[in-house]
């Protein structure tokens, strides 16, 4: 189908460019060593004290980390003014927004993949659950969901990137709230069940907001 | 001459409900009177997502039909409406003091959603100001606006989830609620939604006359 | 294609009441232009004058305010993606990611206009523009020149039946410009349609058959080039961008 051919020219387009630079996955990936460095010594790493916050701590981190990484997913496009380019060729601004979001959400992914096990070295924690990597999953894809239209509008306006955390803070909060629930319940080994009501809000989060965001992506890029 | 009549409705009303509040209605028994500060709580909290709704439907019909009046509507409208999330947040904190022995209780699912509500609002307007020209905030916000109202139902399910408590019961349901008590109630809801437009007719004509001043500047 | 009637079918593009304003800033104020097959137009006009302007609403970059716009016959408003496939555009900004090699870019814009024999029409188009030893170089360390001759080959991939020029030449040597004229005649044994904006009267009396000038957002002028020479283009345009008070 021509639309998810375009869609992945767009991706390939922006993981082609990743590969060479690096600048989105290591810098934040050294952002978030960081952040779980400060957090060692804010909290300490007694056994009691990881089972109390791990979850917490692993979900402040991946936050900022999102935001960091989605502040810079329309700057190359900006440079140049490669934008411009997307809007003259013959694709909807539907197929922008989906090229963009999959690129963030493989970025993100990729970056969560290397810092849950350093995560887990560093706190003695057992995070290969599948219960975990769903939640991380779902979560993650709210994240670029609601990021990637947030991020277009950050890059057009004075402060771009003072503007994306405060637009997209609030709006993430419920399924934050859900990954911090679910992860707690899955890094002590809770079931399915246990974590299933919050997988249901995140889920139906991702939905709608990835419907949402798809519908008015168009009135946030045009001039 | 429209709106003469509708200020003294509003003041009626406004006189009535404060007669209500602090003579007519009983005190009530387990939270003495400090209670009756809810009265003012429920009002302000149906306002906050009452002039979110109308952000909401002015933004919407500002990106579509592209005319400023729409989102004159849903500025003024959030405009009032940030003032009404703000005193839903303090009367909720001066009630929890006394009752839960805290400011601030995390625990109360409203009150916590209700803060995250002002937090979007404030993106609704810090977005405008931090567009480079006015067209283009007002479309920022348009977006902010639909996406916030959009998120509103997750977070107040969140944050109840969030207590382990199931999700909050209409507050018409509330049982055990005396009938004068109940009738207090509604006369302040009534009371405090025609303040509510009054305010947001009176605050639309200001800012039309804001726009004319500004069109007649720039020329 | 359908849709275009037989009276329009010579029309290139053919603008009616555009406008396009900022806010309350209206930076088009009731456009009408009609551009031929073929044809070729220079628009002069102050910084200002809503070159830029026009010439992104044209690429449909920008949404107009009010106002109809065909492109060989084409709505934008409702058939965008067929009417882009028509435009090609440069400007001074060149549409390449720096991070990316030419051949890469030129893959990317291929894929996106659905190009076929898409590496045999990149070595073809870059070949036009002298570039083929620099194809698998990043563009980031490209001299501007040699990235505006990239990003003519960008603009010319999917052969547009109307070129739109924003500036397009500043910045290009003599030997680049040549080329850009080269590189629009060539193809197609048809001849492109070509809009232009310029600040130098002289090159675009020289390029174009027809001047339009623009002032505060409305044209002013118009007329054939045949029989003008620069130092009557010189009083006519400032006599028709004269600033108001």
């Amino acid at each position: 189908m021509s639309f998810w051919r375009k869609v992945f020219a767009i991706t390939w387009k922006d993981v082609l460019a990743e590969m060479r630079t690096k600048e989105i996955i290591s810098a934040v990936l050294v952002f978030t060593l960081l952040v779980i460095v400060i957090f060692n010594f804010a909290f300490g790493t007694s056994p009691d004290v990881v089972k109390l916050v791990a979850s917490g701590m692993l979900w402040v981190t991946f936050a900022f980390s999102g935001v960091l990484s989605l502040n810079r997913a329309f700057v190359m496009e900006k440079e140049e003014g490669c934008f411009e380019g997307l809007m003259v060729a013959p694709v909807s601004r539907e197929i922008i927004y989906t090229g963009k979001m999959l690129g963030s959400l493989l970025f993100l992914l990729i970056i969560e993949a290397i810092a849950l096990p350093i995560f887990a070295f560093l706190f003695n924690l057992g995070v290969f659950s599948w219960q975990l990597i769903v939640i991380v999953f779902l979560t993650t894809v709210g994240f670029v969901g609601v990021g990637t239209l947030f991020s277009a509008l950050a890059v057009n306006t004075k402060a771009r990137e003072m503007v994306l955390p405060i637009l997209f803070f609030p709006i993430v909060i419920p399924i934050i709230i859900g990954a911090v629930k679910a992860s707690e319940s899955a890094l002590s080994g809770g079931s399915w069940g246990d974590i299933s009501s919050w997988l249901g809000i995140t889920g139906a989060f991702d939905v709608i907001f990835l419907v949402v965001s798809y519908l008015i992506f168009a009135f946030v890029i045009e001039e | 001459m429209k709106r003469y009549l509708l200020l003294a409705l509003s003041f009626t009303l406004m006189v009535v409900s404060l007669y209500f509040v602090f003579v007519w209605v009983p005190t009530e028994r387990m939270m003495g009177i400090v209670q009756r500060i809810f009265y003012l709580m429920v009002p302000t909290g149906w306002l906050t997502l009452l002039s979110f709704l109308i952000v909401f439907i002015g933004s919407i019909l500002y990106l579509v039909k592209r005319e400023e009046k729409w989102d004159i509507l849903a500025y003024c409208s959030g405009e009032i409406g940030l003032v009404f999330t703000t005193l839903a947040l303090i009367t909720g904190s001066i009630w929890a003091k006394p009752i839960w022995g805290v400011w601030w209780d995390w625990g109360t699912p409203r009150l916590t959603s209700t803060l995250v509500l002002w937090f979007i609002y404030l993106a609704y307007f810090l977005v405008r100001s931090f567009a480079s020209e006015p067209s283009r905030g007002a479309r920022f916000a348009a977006v902010v606006g639909i996406v916030g109202f959009v998120d509103i139902p997750i977070v107040i399910l969140s944050t109840t989830l969030w207590q382990g408590m199931h999700p909050p019961p209409l507050i018409f349901q509330e049982a055990g609620l005396d009938p004068r008590m109940m009738l207090t109630l509604q006369v302040s809801l009534i009371a405090y939604t025609v303040l509510f437009v009054i305010l947001l007719i009176a605050r639309v004509l200001l800012k039309n006359s804001e726009v004319d001043i500004r069109y007649l500047k720039e020329g | 294609m359908g849709g275009a009637n037989t009276a329009s079918q010579a029309l290139s593009v053919k603008v009616e009441g555009l406008t396009k304003s900022f806010g309350n800033r209206l930076t088009l104020r009731g456009i009408d232009l009609e551009v031929k097959q073929g044809e070729s137009v220079v628009i002069f006009g102050p910084n200002g004058a809503g070159k830029t302007t026009l010439l992104k609403v044209l690429a449909t970059i920008m949404n107009p305010t009010s106002g109809r716009i065909l492109i060989d016959g084409l709505d934008v408003k409702n058939q965008a993606e067929q009417a882009r496939r028509r435009i090609g555009i440069v400007t001074h900004n060149t549409f390449l990611y720096g991070n990316l090699t030419a051949y890469e870019n030129l893959d990317f814009y291929c894929r996106l206009y659905d190009v076929p024999g898409r590496q045999q029409r990149i070595q073809e188009i870059i070949e036009m523009v002298g570039m083929t030893p620099r194809l698998h170089q990043r563009v980031s360390t490209l001299s501007r020149g040699m990235q505006q001759r990239i990003s003519i080959a960008r603009s010319l991939l999917h052969k547009p039946a109307i070129m739109l020029l924003d500036e397009a030449e500043t910045g290009l040597d003599q030997q680049a410009t040549a080329m850009l004229w080269e590189a629009l005649a060539a193809e197609g044994g048809k001849r492109r349609t070509i809009i232009l904006t310029t600040h130098n009267l002289e090159r675009g009396l020289k390029v174009a058959e027809r001047v339009l000038i623009l002032d505060k957002g409305i044209i002013t002028y118009q007329g054939s080039t045949k029989a003008m020479n620069l130092p009557a283009l010189e009083r006519v345009y400032h006599s028709s961008t004269e600033n108001e008070p």
